[in-house]
């Protein structure tokens, strides 16, 4: 048992610089990100704000705002936590530690070039995918060294066994790389012609905010939960044909009812999500039966966040189901409902579930506990509100929106008029989950600093300590 | 169902469900590859190769290309991600036909008019009426009207179809509706009202939501290139022809009263 816990803490200190390499810049443009999406919203309170400004008008902040929040912040931040997972599972130190850090700073300086891009006017117009071609080439280069790492982390485990945390990770690990340089390649570099281009980027995005989320933060929290409750996951036969449906079925949703698309393709994803509600019986067992009746003492920690995270994420494949019938998807169509149920899948999910990897991650990998404890429940409960506030409102704007845009009687403007006061309220949800990401951040940077000092101590104690008479005489 | 001892405290493997981590690569190499070739593949094959094509009951071709400053205006729409707010895509519930005599019939057909509802027909009842009035000698035309909500709003006489975007790079097609859809936008308004609304949408749409693009003008009020590519490209915005995927007529309808 001791030379267990020796070995979790020499595997946890091989992963500290790079995780502190790729956690810093995250929760950097989380915040950023955050506070552009804010700029954005305010356009709906005063549309004559930026009205000088190129570079602050909505069409910009907007893509910037969503893209740092997914490229910059919930993309790099699971991966720091997938490579943790790695390591401990495979109670193995990270191997190409130097690549990861490396990667990091990549992966950061690509996102940074992408979001200068879109406000100077040279994203690419393609939803989710606006980064130029520069930036794209460097965050796929720098997926596939940290992928690299994990991969040859999973291959170098001490523990031959493969976890359902595996399964989920693995799958997710390949998912983008295929998918993002699949899009890029056929919207960038050789470009299909006509509305292909619209197909591909909804199957992308389909593909990256639905499925790949879907596997890292499932991933994740059957990494988390078992390790938290102190027992394996239970009904993992469920959590295997849950994965199989999941993966086979989710990735042809996303094709829109309305678009000028040959119709075999909205037919295909509707099929597609009817048959969502196999992998959303199957994750059901094994996420119920190993949270129910443990006995942890939460208090807004990081089992807290996972639980919040997986009952969003089993509400989200519900709501795919029910958008994906034809007659709902044409009715809420081209309305506020497609950006909340998107904001849900980021925040409500797959963000809660990061924050609790991060903050169960953090104390043992920095050696010490986090300066403010406290922040944690604070973080917690400012996630689930701004969530949940971000998603009622947008929902309810999309609800009203979709209702009186197929009643030709309402003047245009008047629906418009009907959505802005939801839309004004999305505001809140926003800065609550600022606030949030500040007390991360607080966390994050006090340790970080803390880390330096404790280094800096070291090279001091080290340069003015009395050298031992053996060296001096050699 | 699930044995204990698959867990990783427990050190052994007895009661593993999946063994190997190349089995879940294969899996999920399988599961992305079907999604990918009918997802990524078939489209690419099907809509990338896509033609222009010939405007209904005409020898014309469409589309036609955008002149150089619309082209370039398409460019200044993506920089400023005005997909951000409009749709470029024009959806309809379905048709209504008006079967229509003409030239001169013969005065059998007037007796058979009177038993016969001409107006407000589905298009296999306009079909077979056309049949009747023919079989007694007289000579028919259908004339078809698209209906829903977008077409009753005025932003276009029928859905948008495929062809539409055959010359657009990137296209953007919008995803969210928080103004007006601008499918044919051109056929809307002239170039005097798209720069008065650009510099201050509320002189032009009353309670506008829309954010001024002021930036696209000098201090005196004249656009920028910028702002005429825009335009010219905002005024390309048309697809007013009828296509064999989504046809209708360009007349009123007899009885006036779209859905």
């Amino acid at each position: 048992m001791n030379q267990n816990v020796n070995n979790s803490s020499t595997v946890d200190a091989s992963l500290r610089v790079p995780l502190l390499a790729i956690f810093g810049g995250a929760v950097l443009w989380l915040i950023v990100g955050l506070v552009l999406a804010i700029m954005a919203s305010l356009t709906f309170h005063m549309p004559e704000m930026f009205a000088k400004c190129p570079f602050l008008t909505y069409g910009r902040l907007l893509p910037a705002a969503n893209d740092l929040i997914v490229y910059g912040f919930a993309i790099p931040a699971a991966l720091g936590v997938v490579l943790w997972i790695f390591a401990r599972l495979s109670d193995s130190e990270l191997i190409l530690p130097l690549v990861a850090v490396a990667a990091a700073n990549i992966w950061h300086l690509g996102v940074f070039i992408g979001t200068v891009a879109i406000l100077i006017g040279c994203g690419t117009g393609f939803t989710w995918l606006e980064y130029p071609r520069a930036a794209a080439i460097l965050i796929f280069a720098a997926y596939l060294l940290i992928a690299t790492c994990v991969v040859a982390t999973f291959g170098a485990r001490r523990d031959r066994s493969v976890q359902p945390a595996h399964w989920f990770l693995l799958a997710g690990l390949l998912w983008f790389a295929w998918i993002y340089s699949s899009a890029n390649m056929f919207l960038l570099a050789w470009t299909v012609r006509g509305v292909a281009q619209s197909v591909i980027d909804w199957w992308y995005t389909n593909n990256l905010l639905f499925v790949w989320m879907g596997l890292t933060g499932l991933g994740i929290a059957f990494y988390l939960l078992p390790k938290i409750v102190g027992r394996p996951l239970q009904k993992q036969y469920f959590a295997l044909f849950g994965f199989w449906t999941f993966i086979l079925f989710a990735s042809w949703c996303g094709m829109p009812q309305t678009a000028p698309i040959p119709a075999w393709l909205p037919s295909a994803s509707t099929v597609a999500s009817a048959l969502l509600i196999l992998p959303l019986i199957c994750f059901f067992p094994p996420f119920v039966k190993t949270v129910c009746g443990a006995n942890v003492i939460c208090k807004g920690g990081p089992f807290c966040q996972v639980r919040f995270g997986m009952t969003v994420f089993l509400l989200s494949i519900l709501l795919m189901i029910i958008t994906g019938c034809p007659h709902v998807g044409r009715m809420l169509g081209l309305t506020w409902f497609g950006p909340a149920q998107v904001y849900l899948l980021i925040f409500g999910f797959f963000a809660s579930i990061i924050c609790g990897g991060i903050y169960e991650l953090l104390p043992s990998v920095m050696g010490f506990e986090l300066p403010f404890p406290q922040f944690v429940r604070w973080q917690n409960r400012f996630f689930v509100a701004g969530s949940l506030v971000l998603f009622l409102s947008l929902a309810v704007a999309g609800v009203v929106q979709g209702i009186k845009m197929h009643n030709p009687n309402i003047p245009f403007s008047d629906v418009i008029q009907a959505t802005l006061g939801p839309l004004r309220f999305a505001v809140a949800g926003l800065l609550l989950l600022l606030l949030g990401s500040l007390m991360l951040a607080a966390n994050f940077l006090v340790m970080t600093i803390k880390w330096h000092f404790a280094l800096v101590k070291c090279v001091t104690t080290a340069v003015t300590a009395p050298l031992e008479t053996e060296e001096v005489k050699s | 169902m699930c044995d204990h001892g698959s867990h990783r405290a427990a050190g052994n493997r007895r009661g593993e469900i999946v063994k190997t981590g190349c089995s879940i690569f294969i899996a999920a190499f399988i599961a992305l590859g079907l999604s990918w070739c009918g997802l990524v593949l078939g489209p690419a094959a099907q809509l990338g190769t896509l033609g222009q094509t010939n405007i209904l009951n005409s020898s014309e071709i469409y589309p036609i290309q955008r002149t150089g400053d619309a082209t370039v205006g398409l460019q200044v729409y993506r920089a400023y991600g005005c997909a951000a707010c409009h749709t470029t895509q024009v959806g309809q519930d379905g048709m209504i036909c008006d079967v229509v005599l003409s030239g001169t019939n013969p005065p059998a057909v007037s007796a058979l008019l009177s038993s016969l509802t001409l107006t407000n027909l589905t298009k296999e009842q306009a079909d077979a009426v056309s049949a009747q009035i023919s079989a007694k000698g007289g000579k028919t035309e259908t004339h078809i009207f698209a209906t829903g909500a977008d077409i009753s709003r005025g932003w276009g006489m029928r859905h948008s179809v495929a062809e539409d975007f055959l010359w657009d790079n990137p296209v953007q097609l919008g995803g969210v509706r928080v103004g007006p859809d601008l499918s044919n936008v051109g056929m809307r308004y002239d170039a005097a009202w798209e720069f008065k609304h650009l510099y201050e949408p509320k002189s032009a749409v009353n309670n506008s939501a829309m954010p001024s693009f002021k930036f696209l003008f000098e201090k005196d009020g004249t656009p920028t290139e910028d702002a005429k590519n825009l335009v010219a490209y905002l005024l390309s915005l048309r697809a007013d022809v009828p296509l064999h995927d989504a046809p209708f007529s360009t007349l009123a309808p007899v009885a006036g009263t779209k859905k």
